[in-house]
């Protein structure tokens, strides 16, 4: 017969996955170390990391332009990846837990429009501050213009599908694609009034590609990417209540309009960081957060944790790849986590459609 | 106590509740019922908190507009009527869900006891919607259950809102959430529930709510309210109340329904 089980804790209980969450959470960890040790070690140049490395330990003073590869190009590269790689995987966990809906990613539905025009409108327009005011925001201008412009547009696309509490998603898919075809409209239109100089920027700055990172670049996104990055773990359990719907979240003691604010500004926070210094890399919000449910299920106190390590190593894996296949050029890095993605997200999809009920 | 005076609420600009006013007893289960549209759960939801309303509602006392959400949270749980959810959440994930409200930490095992209270006992591992629209109501219940599992606390009753528990459930399910209504109250906790079911209604029932076009048409214990008269103009049909179809037909009445075991 059954025996009453009054031990605490440890023993297993079917449908518990946070066991197999922190596993999954320790293997992300050691594959980001991996990622990172591997791209530090890699590039055009043939640098190599470990006779760096050695003539550090050796205490030998380390060859100038081995130094230069090392510590300001691939160092601040690699620090710009896994920024940008865990910031649009945790703005797109945050944002499907807000609206409800594993559809719902900062690229897909105009958040990330919103935010580059945010940015285009600080390059194109940023000279006609006044001068004491470009002198207050500095380099700042463009990541604060793309976090205006995803926060907007998150606001706004929140405020048009939901209803008395309720999210229509068929509005916020629509509303996205609407806003973000908007945002491309303005854009163009912005950059057609750019003169060369500021084309250049925006050529360089619109490739979606990590290609150009520099320290300066890292101090821009990190502070506000590493706000988030804190901040989003204390929304775990609320987002968790919010999938239940507004109302029985607000019945669990859920103060749920503070914490769609906070979810609002965190998602405008990191997509428009990301967004300001790579210029948008698609695919990384959506597919990240996809497979973690798959492996360790919906609950946010592992899956933001566990997506922004395993955005941070795939994207500096991507990014790995792509400027090695046809070194010394480089392809975008979009293409290559779209090569890599697309084909892998469909095999997910089929192979457990029923798991992912929209 | 629950004590709620000329509550009003309007949806889409349409008045929905025109002043009705409710008393419920801790220890009593407090029953909701009137034809469709008549404001049942319009009236759930106001005294939820769930849509803005104008009047008063008191719980213990206090003001709930005046009460912080985490500490109503300890104090009463709100079952929904249908609740579709976004993600892959196992039934066991769910229900934990309920204790994210308590005081004080619950036991490790108090999600699978909540499970094993509205039957769903082994349910745990499976996908909650993979589950039946039944076995999902019962889901819920459960986490509003482990939500205020004690139905007394230090402060004072605890409250389980429900809006038509047993909606989708077959007549055994049917009984054994009665049940739990039934004890919850006996041991001293409120229940206040919309239902749809006369029957279920005037077995159960301490005290009757009847409700018709936003207002309340008639209250009381079950016997008072249900009768021909009250019953036929609440629904616009002729009603009789305790009487019994001539012989050949058949009917069958919870009231001659027993569990199993």
């Amino acid at each position: 017969m059954a025996t009453a089980d009054n031990s605490p804790t440890r023993d297993f209980v079917a449908g518990d996955r946070q066991g197999r969450a922190r596993r999954v959470m320790l293997g992300l960890v050691a594959l980001l170390l991996v990622t990172s040790t591997l791209s530090l070690g890699i590039g055009a140049s043939g640098v190599s990391l470990w006779s760096v490395l050695g003539q550090i330990a050796r205490a030998e003073a380390v060859a100038p332009r081995e130094a230069l590869i090392l510590f300001d190009i691939r160092a601040p590269r690699l620090a710009l990846g896994l920024l940008v790689g865990a910031a649009l995987a945790v703005s797109g966990a945050v944002m499907q837990g807000l609206f409800r809906n594993p559809l719902a990613d900062p690229g897909l539905v105009g958040v990330g429009a919103g935010a580059g025009l945010g940015a285009i409108t600080a390059i194109v327009l940023g000279g006609l501050l006044p001068l004491a005011l470009q002198d207050v925001v500095g380099f700042y201008l463009v990541p604060l213009a793309a976090f205006l412009g995803g926060w907007l547009t998150t606001l706004f696309l929140y405020r048009i599908s939901t209803s008395r509490g309720r999210t229509s998603v068929a509005v916020m898919l629509l509303g996205g694609i609407a806003l973000g075809a908007l945002a491309g409209a303005v854009s163009g239109v912005l950059i057609y009034m750019a003169d060369d100089a500021q084309l250049r920027d925006l050529t360089f700055w619109g490739l979606g590609s990590l290609a150009g990172a520099t320290w300066d670049k890292v101090l821009v996104a990190g502070p506000l990417i590493a706000l988030v990055l804190v901040v989003t773990p204390f929304l775990a359990q609320s987002l968790n209540a919010l999938a239940l719907g507004e109302g029985p979240a607000a019945h669990l003691g859920i103060p749920v309009q503070r914490m769609k604010t906070i979810s609002i500004l965190t998602v405008a926070g990191a997509t428009g960081a990301a967004v300001a210094v790579s210029g948008g890399i698609g695919f990384v919000g959506i597919v990240v957060p996809h497979l973690l449910r798959i492996l360790t299920g919906p609950d946010h106190r592992y899956l933001l944790p566990n997506a922004a390590l395993l955005g941070a190593a795939l994207l500096v894996g991507a990014d790995m790849i792509a400027r090695s296949v046809i070194a010394p050029a480089e392809l975008p890095i979009g293409i290559v986590t779209a090569t890599l993605g697309g084909p892998f997200f469909l095999w997910i999809l089929l192979r457990n459609r029923s798991l992912l009920d929209l | 106590m629950l004590s709620a005076t000329d509550i009003h609420a309007d949806l889409a600009g349409t008045p929905i509740l025109r002043g009705v006013s409710l008393t419920a007893r801790p220890g009593q289960i407090t029953m909701i019922v009137g034809p469709n549209g008549s404001g049942k759960t319009t009236l759930l939801r106001a005294l939820t908190q769930d849509l803005p309303y104008r009047g008063r509602v008191l719980l213990d006392g206090a003001d709930i507009a005046a009460l912080p959400g985490w500490e109503l949270a300890t104090r009463r749980a709100v079952l929904p009527q249908a609740s579709r959810i976004a993600f892959p959440f196992t039934v066991l994930e769910i229900v934990r869900l309920g204790l994210i409200a308590a005081a004080t930490p619950a036991p490790g095992h108090r999600a699978s006891e909540a499970l094993a209270r509205v039957g769903l006992a082994g349910f745990e591992g499976r996908f909650y919607q993979d589950l039946s629209g039944g076995e999902q109501q019962r889901a819920q219940l459960a986490r509003v259950l482990a939500q205020v599992w004690d139905p007394v606390g230090p402060d004072g009753a605890r409250w389980l809102f429900l809006d038509e528990p047993v909606a989708s459930l077959d007549i055994g399910h049917q009984l054994e959430v009665m049940e739990i209504m039934a004890d919850y109250a006996r041991a001293g906790g409120g229940v206040v529930a919309v239902m749809h079911d006369l029957n279920l209604t005037a077995i159960h029932a301490d005290q009757v709510l009847l409700m018709q076009d936003g207002r309340c048409l008639a209250a009381g214990p079950p016997a008072a309210v249900f009768t021909d008269a009250i019953l036929s103009a609440a629904y616009g049909c002729t009603v009789r109340v305790n009487a019994t179809p001539p012989a050949p037909a058949t009917f069958v009445l919870p009231h001659m329904a027993r569990r199993a075991g």
